[in-house]
């Protein structure tokens, strides 16, 4: 047999691949079936979102968040109202809060159930993406049932959030919580055990908890790799501090751990869940689900067209906008996904002077070459499916 | 938080005051002022030093102050997940002056300096891949500057005669309207239109 010239293989994956979550373009360079170097060029999904907030009142700015990380829109909004809040040194009443950890742990049940479906799909399971996307659409149910929308909520505003939520509909989220762990153990049942699914996912795509922290991984990237690190926990906000739950850790840092830590966080935002249902039916059942500032908070519409100041306050506050002090403030919060913080530069205005989003999908592409090179070209969609890639997020 | 915090600033300020020029704690927040010649060092310090513990690389961007000489900000936060305390760092640079790459230091801040770089055309050096990485294959500009129009200069469309994507600049039925909300008995120094005359 002649020696023939062997030379390296470059292919493009995506930015149309079913696995590529999204407008993700690859460059991978191949020798064989090895990689040997990733090159993610994104941006496709770019929509300037900072440059529109800076030309956007701090209220016409919240939906902008619910486009980011489009699977779990509310968790955005968060840590924007929280930076918001933190300028202007507002107190949110319990229900609010309750309500906000509520429906910040329906959209972290909403992004795991899509991306640890969707991974398995990715390896080759066709049925969980079918099981997890009813209980999704029961929780986006919910959604639209708080705010009119199944995704795009602009719920949680600065300063609390936008409607009180019906006693009927916290008594569902109830109903609902007792039987999601049933439809959990099938997932499990179906995939924690499955020769298949361990084959592609053990072992694939180690981090080193040392390279996690240098790279700026955070969320289920860290607590893969063995830290036990959450921000609901080590820096808490809103009421967290009151709830009891547990933070699972991994110990070998590979897709698998991801995998099974984002199942079992699942069942501890059930039990948050659970806890919020129970104090918003029992000592939070009442009382006031926003701040009181009528400097900030918009009056309600019944209250808008009995009370002159109501209506002054109204008024300004749907064209003006509030005044918010200068300086900086950075807040994060535990999205599904890792930290999703907001460093807001105020100038005294009614507009941010510059909002920029730190996205944690961000932080975990840009390590896909360290976490795929010496893997097999197959191995990159479950690496990817791990790292947890919305693409919203990424190019915002 | 913030006790520890002031502690930490006055302790940084000692171990390498040549390289903190201020440090400012507002809203519970540490802001650790530096110069571009310093950045490097100083990150590596409070990454390396036992009682800082910043090995976590959370965030760099960049902020646009058009009427000062130095018109950039290069702002990066730290987190230290032993401490529990975050910090930020911040430092001055002019558009024609260049900041020296922290990814010798963090690997994670690669991503972080492109888009600065592609945003606000902040030049990192030293960086090993300094390329645009959010905007358009051979876009021109820097997006997030103060003076980069928010609606662009270019606009795309499928041309159905040529069958490929074309560029063409940008043509809008109503301008991009910014809307002036602030009251005018609460502030303006501007004439408001059609008040020339009363001002006279």
């Amino acid at each position: 047999m002649t020696e023939h010239n062997v030379r390296n293989f470059n292919i493009n994956f995506g930015p149309q691949h079913p696995a590529a979550h999204g407008v993700l373009r690859l460059v991978l360079e191949l020798d064989g079936e090895i990689v040997e170097r990733v090159d993610p060029h994104i941006g496709l999904l770019h929509r300037g979102t900072e440059k529109l907030i800076e030309t956007k009142t701090y209220l016409q700015a919240v939906p902008y968040f619910d486009r980011l990380d489009y699977v779990a829109p509310m968790n955005q909004e968060h840590a924007f109202a929280l930076a918001v809040e933190k300028m202007l040194g507002l107190e949110i009443p319990i229900r609010g809060q309750l309500i906000r950890v509520l429906y910040s742990e329906i959209g972290r049940i909403l992004s795991h159930l899509l991306n640890v479906t969707t991974q398995a799909m990715d390896v080759g399971a066709l049925t969980p993406p079918l099981w997890g996307f009813e209980e999704r659409e029961k929780l986006m149910v919910f959604y639209e049932r708080a705010c009119g929308a199944r995704m795009h909520a602009a719920y949680f505003r600065p300063g609390g959030v936008h409607q009180d939520l019906p006693h009927e509909l916290v008594e569902d989220i109830g109903a609902w919580c007792d039987q999601f762990p049933s439809k959990l153990d099938d997932i499990d049942d179906l995939l924690t055990g499955n020769r298949i699914f361990k084959q592609r996912n053990v072992d694939i795509g180690v981090i080193d908890i040392n390279d996690a922290w240098a790279r700026g991984f955070s969320g289920v990237m860290v607590r893969g790799s063995g830290a036990a690190w959450d921000l609901r926990r080590a820096q808490p906000y809103e009421c967290y501090s009151e709830l009891e739950f547990d933070i699972p850790i991994g110990k070998n840092g590979d897709c698998y751990d991801r995998y099974l830590i984002r199942m079992i966080e699942m069942r501890e935002s059930c039990k948050i869940m659970k806890q919020c249902v129970n104090r918003l039916l029992s000592d939070a059942k009442t009382g006031p689900f926003s701040a009181t500032d009528g400097k900030v908070v918009p009056p309600k519409r019944g209250e808008m067209k009995r009370s002159m100041e109501a209506l002054i306050h109204h008024f300004k506050l749907y064209t003006e906008g509030y005044h918010v002090p200068a300086g900086e403030v950075y807040a994060a919060v535990e999205a599904p996904k890792g930290e999703f913080g907001v460093f807001l530069v105020a100038d005294g205005t009614n507009k941010p002077y510059r909002c920029k989003i730190r996205a944690p999908g961000y932080a975990h592409l840009q390590a896909m070459d360290f976490a795929c090179r010496g893997h097999q070209l197959a191995d990159v969609s479950a690496v990817l499916g791990s790292f947890d890639i919305v693409f919203g997020e990424v190019d915002r | 938080m913030t006790e520890a915090l002031s502690e930490l600033s006055t302790y940084i300020r000692e171990a390498r005051p040549s390289l903190v020029e201020d440090a400012v704690l507002a809203y519970g927040e540490l802001t650790l002022v530096t110069t571009g010649a310093g950045v490097v060092e100083l990150l590596t310090f409070l990454r390396d030093d036992a009682r800082c513990g910043f090995i976590s690389f959370i965030d760099a961007c960049g902020v646009d102050y058009p009427a000062r000489v130095k018109r950039f900000d290069v702002v990066y936060h730290l987190l230290s997940p032993k401490q529990n305390l975050r910090i930020r760092v911040k430092l001055a640079t002019a558009e024609e002056e260049t900041v020296p790459s922290v990814t010798s230091v963090f690997p994670g801040a690669d991503w972080f300096e492109r888009e600065a770089w592609d945003m606000y055309g902040i030049l990192f050096t030293g960086h090993p891949d300094l390329r645009r990485i959010l905007t358009d294959y051979g876009f021109e500009g820097h997006p997030l500057r103060k003076d980069f129009p928010t609606t662009g200069f270019v606009e795309v469309r499928y041309d159905d005669s040529l069958k490929r994507v074309i560029y063409e600049p940008v043509e809008l039925r109503q301008e991009f309207r910014s809307f002036d909300f602030l009251s005018p008995w609460e502030g303006p120094e501007y004439v408001l239109p059609g008040d020339e005359k009363a001002k006279t």
